[in-house]
């Protein structure tokens, strides 16, 4: 195929507009899956912000492993999510009287979002942190 | 039409390798497993092409090089695992397993002089080639492919034994054709991006290609666990990734060619400490 | 699944915290790549809870719904009452359990 500077230039035009349209759908379904899933997780609640810690890469250097933790000491119930993965949920956790109230563990983020964790607390309140982590793509690494 | 596009991109971004902008690489951070430390720097040998030695963990995020801190978050481990395994499994004809004539602590010292020459066979032999010789002429059992996943994790296994010994190989004496032959390898263009090892992993190591810093492109680590594809690696198979991401034909895996390089490459690292197996991107 | 990898300290103080860490591996299918020669999706099938309790206790329980990377990892910390057993448990969506256990000594 012989491609001229010009046929070049009007291809890559195409995809850009091809690609914008969906890519808006997309981000607006994921936005409502991501608040149904809080919503599954709080019941409606209130969140409040802050009491938990979470540990996040600023720069992932690869975004099919990515090392996540959080602290939320007292928490009886944790949902760990991905703001823009194609299912936002990544994990529900359970704690018991024995536990930290934390973990740590490595999740697959499908480009740059939000790694969000939210708490349901012993007296049954909720409360939230978040998180931006990009994901970059990579060189040869990548 | 992809391929092109991604191959312009590509040779845009090869273009733009700049200087570090962003991230953290170190070169003084320090790799200590389980309280040993394992070196990540040496000095270069007296006329060779590189005065400072850096291994790739230190070109790699503070949270990638955590993952290699404990034998229990490297995930390379669940591999070494089966390794370990396979070691005591019998398999082939003569009802043997690798356990039936070695203890893996027997190879402690191996890797860090491999490939070398093999004068009963007349040929260099990385790891691979002594595996497989002794599954088709003791065990009488089938040779396992270069990089699959059995190969990868028995080489883990065996390279572990040597984790923290100083990588020497030896590149006279029969080997001296083969040295030479790795490193016209080394440094000759080659693909469509018309691009040798030598102008990532000698003249631009520490720079930015795109969102990565280049490193030295050495092997002591090797086989490597890559987040990219949470699998262990092997020296060959990532040659070929190397030579696929130039648009070039890489050559095949155990090939002479790569068998050369291997050397070449290793050589380059004569002094720095087997590390496998690693964590890298 | 493979043999997990677990490592729990093998003696502790009376309620002392202590680092657990875990590691198994399994490919973790997303349900959400198609294989490349058919095209058609590979089925999920990931590991989709794993558990620890001591002495019958449950310390904690992860229901992973996706975006787990492969060969799962997961760190948690626990307090340690009295001298007892610690027992993983892993399942995935195909059925299989994988199951080990630590003891600890409290002295």
């Amino acid at each position: 195929m012989n491609i001229s500077r010009r046929n070049a230039l009007a291809l890559g035009g195409a995809a850009l507009t091809v690609t914008l349209v969906p890519v808006s759908f997309a981000q607006a379904a994921a936005d409502d899956a991501m608040a149904q899933a809080v919503a599954e997780f709080t019941g409606g609640a209130d969140i409040a912000e802050g009491g938990i810690e979470l540990t996040t890469p600023e720069i992932a250097e690869n975004g099919n492993t990515v090392p996540v933790g959080f602290s939320a000491p007292g928490a009886k119930r944790v949902v760990l999510l991905a703001s823009k993965n194609p299912g936002p949920v990544v994990s529900f956790f359970t704690f018991g009287a024995l536990s930290a109230g934390d973990a740590s563990t490595r999740i697959r983020l499908a480009g740059t979002q939000d790694v969000v964790v939210i708490a349901e607390m012993a007296d049954g309140s909720y409360t939230q942190v978040s998180k931006a982590v990009k994901v970059t793509i990579g060189g040869c690494g990548g | 039409m992809k391929k092109l596009l991604s191959t312009v991109a590509l040779g845009i971004a090869a273009l733009t390798i700049g200087q570090a902008a962003s991230a953290d690489p170190s070169r003084t951070a320090k790799l200590v497993i389980d309280g040993t430390e394992i070196s990540t720097h040496a000095k270069g040998m007296a006329g060779g092409p590189l005065d400072e030695l850096y291994s790739g963990w230190l070109f790699r995020s503070d949270e990638t090089r955590a993952l290699q801190l404990d034998d229990f978050d490297n995930p390379a481990f669940v591999f070494v695992d089966d390794g370990e395994t396979l070691f005591n499994k019998v398999d082939g004809s003569e009802g043997k397993s690798c356990s039936s004539c070695h203890e893996a602590g027997d190879f402690k010292g191996l890797r860090p002089v491999l490939p070398r020459w093999n004068e009963a066979k007349g040929k260099i032999y990385s790891m691979e080639n002594y595996i497989n010789d002794c599954r088709t002429e003791r065990m009488g059992a089938d040779k396992w492919k270069w990089s699959k996943p059995k190969m990868t994790s028995m080489v883990a296994l065996i390279s572990l034994q040597s984790r923290g010994l100083p990588i020497n190989v030896a590149t006279d004496g029969p080997v001296a054709d083969i040295y030479e032959k790795g490193k016209e390898l080394y440094y000759t263009r080659v693909g469509q991006l018309d691009m040798a090892c030598s102008n990532c992993h000698e003249d631009n190591y520490g720079n930015m290609i795109r969102a990565d810093h280049l490193s030295q492109g050495q092997i002591n680590g090797f086989p490597t666990y890559r987040l990219k594809n949470a699998k262990l690696n092997s020296i060959h198979a990532r040659f070929k990734g190397c030579m696929k991401n130039i648009r070039a034909k890489p050559y095949g895996q155990g090939s002479d060619e790569f068998q050369a390089l291997e050397l070449y490459v290793a050589s380059r690292g004569n002094g720095l400490s087997v590390e496998a197996p690693s964590v890298r991107n | 699944m493979g043999k997990p990898r677990v490592k729990v300290p093998k003696s502790a103080k009376a309620g002392e915290v202590i680092t657990i860490k875990t590691l198994i591996k399994h490919k973790m299918e997303s349900g959400r790549r198609k294989d490349k020669k058919t095209g058609e999706l590979v089925p999920r099938n990931i590991i989709n809870m794993f558990s620890a309790s001591f002495n019958g206790e449950e310390v904690i329980k992860v229901d992973l719904h996706g975006s787990v990377s492969t060969n799962p990892y997961f760190q948690f910390q626990m307090k340690v009452p009295e001298s007892g057993e610690l027992a993983f448990k892993w399942a995935d969506d195909d059925g299989n359990v994988t199951e080990t256990t630590s003891k600890i000594t409290v002295g």
